[in-house]
């Protein structure tokens, strides 16, 4: 059911992202993994948009994105 | 979470800087960092290496994180950049070749051993308290003696950055995350 209520997830700059992993390390839901060692990859349906990847980031490529659901 | 085997090579990764202090020759171990992540990529196409098993992204992450030696500030624009990046791996590879040059020097006689650790491609320090001797040619030291100038040069590097900026901003611009993750571009065609 949507509510309409927005929440927060993380959206990867895949042409800046340099695939290291420190992401993956912090998620402590497993929501992002480095895809085919080119850059990381959020699940958007699992992201809960605590931040803690995007603080972990080292080239601060990810960022929190308002979404409807 | 639940921490692997793996979470712990940041003590290989600081038991090989201090075994450089006390036999040069301990160096050679290092290409193993180089020919693990080239093989990981190569043949996996993935950058597992960085991922799971760079034990010096783990030291830099412990001490800028849980030592809190990291100002953990945003890394500027331009050394994330694709020109930085590729650049500083192409400086990377002609310093090494320089190095491989040298040692090449050293093993056919042209010239002779020398007992230093250079830092930042600069500054020699002498190094002979760790040299005791070699059965093999003194090619060998003066590769040992390269390598880890290469070993020790980059750590500084990193030490650096991860106080300026985040704890493992090493990884950003680090030569072999650089090339593994080109490797797996051309294998996978630089497809999502």
């Amino acid at each position: 059911m949507n509510l309409g209520k927005k929440r927060r997830r993380a959206v990867v700059d895949r042409s800046l992202c340099v695939a290291c992993g420190c992401c993956v390390k912090v998620c402590p839901i497993q929501a992002i993994g480095i895809m085919r060692g080119i850059a990381a990859q959020v699940n958007p349906e699992k992201c809960v948009g605590c931040c803690k990847c995007a603080r972990g980031c080292p080239a601060s490529v990810i960022e929190m994105q308002e979404v409807e659901g | 979470m639940k921490k692997r085997w793996y979470d712990y090579l940041w003590v290989v990764s600081l038991l090989y800087l201090l075994l450089g202090f006390f036999n040069i020759l301990f160096a050679w171990l290092g290409l193993l960092c180089f020919f693990i992540p080239l093989v990981i990529s190569v043949a996996g196409g993935t950058k597992g290496y960085c991922n799971r098993y760079c034990g010096r992204g783990q030291l830099f992450g412990l001490l800028g994180g849980s030592f809190g030696l990291s100002r953990k500030k945003d890394i500027p624009r331009w050394m994330k950049s694709k020109v930085f990046r590729y650049g500083f791996l192409l400086f990377f590879l002609a310093m090494f070749f320089l190095m491989l040059w040298n040692t090449y020097l050293v093993f056919a006689g042209a010239q002779n051993l020398q007992q230093v650790v250079t830092l930042l491609w600069s500054f020699k320090l002498p190094w002979h308290w760790a040299y005791h001797g070699t059965v093999f040619s003194p090619g060998v030291a003066q590769f040992a003696f390269g390598f880890y100038s290469v070993m020790l040069t980059s750590t500084i590097l990193g030490l650096v950055t991860m106080v300026l900026f985040k704890p493992r901003s090493w990884c950003v611009y680090c030569p072999m995350g650089t090339m593994t993750q080109l490797i797996c571009q051309v294998k996978h065609g630089n497809r999502p």
